[in-house]
């Protein structure tokens, strides 16, 4: 055997998903929480993780362990191949025109950084503007607000409405010949907005403007080509894609990476060194400097495979069907307040409940196995911009059901006895 | 295992009574002493303001956003602490993170002797290990004040 077993699609590829059939393949989705079995309502935070991508890591550990790119020896081949392989799986994943498009990292958090850090040194100088929008993740504004303290740029934010939806109006009277970089949220995670990001790509383009498209989110709930986007960068972490964590991936269009200084330095990421010179290695090589988390990759690549072989229109279908019922339920209760009514959502919904912390209401959830985040889901601006201190936020993935929604419901009246 | 009894045990009426009515609620306007205390995950803050007369804690004020843990937790703190003196106050402090920590109060020589009266009423927080760090915030608040005290 050269390669792992390909992990069959779980069913047709076709036709409403066998919700059961998908949750036999999570084991955690077996365990108890405090005597209740558990209903796990924090995908946005990590999803839980298939049968496939866990065997995938122990049968890379098992049979195929061995540095890639450096041995002349066979299991470095396999181990090579593996790491190769998924880079063109996470290629079609998002419709990259080339696998050299595909840098892997740590996370959405790191490639944020590799692109600020190399991107932006050597592209943004002083008095350039740099435009983010008001509903980012901490991880989409800390490195950009490095990068412009350190240029003398100046950081805009596009800003929202109550609906939680980008002012595009605002978004259009930021933009000038100044405008280096826009980086943007695909899908909010702290409110669920799914920005019209094509949109937005088109409008910085036409300022000359470079743009970065965070999907940590809309990578396992939505269909994305980035292609079709037109995005210069994008990111997400396998972590929130049924995949292992410590891993994740950068896609940028080849021109732009290919002329971009290196992030890291090290080996691998060499063509050759001197004390005099190094020359770089070629893409995707000048970005992954060092030994890479090649494991996390062939589970990457089983994690990517499992969400192909579902269906990616057909999670994004079932999801949205939780997040309706999910809406209505929640509406229901008088004393319930949902944070946003954005004209596309997906994946969550965020909510406060009257009088009552949403620490509280964690701590009661979770007396009955119930797992959701309370918190400002590191998006202390758009908590801000709501006048709250944090929210009580419900985020699916494919293996949830109304079931559990109806278990939310009469575990946030639990809430109002305990507090009543 | 966890059930509803546990979580009665959290949520107790006192603790419910003080997030809903803080006491000493009202800021000071010359104390000699402030302390803070934010948490970066949740956002919770508490700010204490103490003035002292004699040498004995005379007024406080104890102001904050936040949970029902960290608010009440905060908010009995301050009952607690009216009318000591420093070396008191650091006992109460001392014995309330024993409790917190779960440490029998017996094994603690400091706190050994100190009847925490209706701080008790917390005691079910240290079965939530996640929500001891909301109960203790204030407490790093009035921590931070004694040392502006102490060092007077
Ligand atoms: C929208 C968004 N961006 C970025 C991140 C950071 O991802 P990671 O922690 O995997 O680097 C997250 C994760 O919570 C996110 O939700």
């Amino acid at each position: 055997m050269t390669t792992p077993t390909a992990h069959p699609a779980p069913q047709a590829n076709s036709g409403p998903l066998d919700i059961a059939a998908i949750r036999g393949q999570f084991p955690i989705l077996d365990i108890e929480i405090n005597g209740k079995p558990l209903i796990y309502l924090d995908s946005a935070a990590t999803s839980q993780k298939p049968q496939a991508v866990i065997d995938s890591l122990v049968e890379y550990y098992s049979s195929f362990n061995a540095n890639v790119h450096r041995g002349v020896h066979t299991l470095s081949q396999q181990a090579t191949d593996i790491y190769e392989d998924t880079r063109v799986k996470a290629q079609a994943f998002i419709n990259a025109r080339d696998a050299r498009e595909i840098i892997y990292v740590r996370g959405t958090t790191e490639a944020i950084n590799l692109v600020a850090s190399s991107y932006g040194r050597a592209n943004v100088g002083d008095g350039d503007d740099v435009i983010i929008t008001a509903m980012e993740h901490h991880s989409n504004i800390v490195p950009w607000q490095i990068l412009c303290d350190e240029r003398g740029a100046n950081l805009k934010v596009i800003p929202m409405n109550d609906d939680g939806d980008l002012l595009m109006d605002e978004f259009e009277k930021l933009l000038g010949p100044r405008t280096k970089f826009v980086s943007v949220v695909h899908q909010a995670n702290s409110i669920g907005t799914v920005n019209p990001v094509k949109q937005i790509v088109e409008m910085a383009h036409a300022h000359g403007a470079v743009v970065l498209v965070d999907g940590a989110q809309s990578a396992p709930h939505i269909p994305v080509d980035v292609q079709d986007l037109d995005c210069d960068f994008y990111a997400f972490s396998g972590h929130k894609l049924y995949g292992p964590t410590g891993i994740g991936v950068l896609y940028g269009k080849y021109d732009l990476l290919n002329a971009m200084p290196p992030y890291q330095s090290g080996g691998e990421m060499i063509a050759s060194v001197t004390f005099e010179k190094t020359i770089y290695a070629d893409l995707p090589a000048k970005f992954e400097a060092g030994t890479p988390h090649i494991a996390g990759v062939a589970g990457l690549g089983a994690a990517i495979d499992w969400v192909q072989g579902v269906g990616i229109e057909r999670i994004a279908e079932h999801e949205h069907r939780l997040v309706e019922y999910g809406l209505q339920r929640l509406n229901e209760i008088d004393g319930v307040k949902i944070i946003g009514n954005p004209k596309r959502r997906a994946g969550l919904i965020s909510f406060i409940v009257d009088g009552v912390h949403p620490h509280d209401v964690g701590t009661v959830l979770d007396s009955q196995g119930i797992a959701i985040r309370a918190g400002h889901h590191c998006a202390q601006p758009v908590m801000a911009h709501f006048g709250i201190p944090a929210t009580v936020r419900a985020s699916f993935g494919v293996y949830n059901t109304t079931d559990e929604i109806d278990r939310l419901y009469e575990g946030v009246q639990q809430v109002f006895e305990v507090f009543g | 295992m966890r059930e509803t009894e546990d979580l009665d045990e959290l949520y107790r009426d006192v603790v419910l009574d003080h997030y809903r009515s803080p006491r000493n609620s009202e800021p000071l306007e010359s104390p000699d002493a402030e302390g803070e205390a934010i948490n970066p995950f949740c956002g919770d803050e508490v700010r204490v303001q103490l003035s002292l007369v004699d040498g004995l804690i005379d007024g406080v004020s104890i102001t904050g956003v936040g949970c029902s843990i960290s608010q009440a937790s905060a908010s009995l703190m301050g009952e607690a602490v009216k009318g000591k003196n420093l070396p008191e106050t650091l006992a109460i402090v001392k014995a309330f993170r024993a409790l917190m920590q779960g440490r029998s109060r017996s094994d603690d020589d400091a706190g050994g002797e100190i009847d925490l009266g209706e701080l008790m009423a917390l005691e079910g927080v240290k079965r939530y290990p996640v929500r001891i760090k909301c109960s203790l915030l204030g407490w790093n608040a009035l921590e931070d004040a004694l040392k502006v005290i102490a060092a007077v």
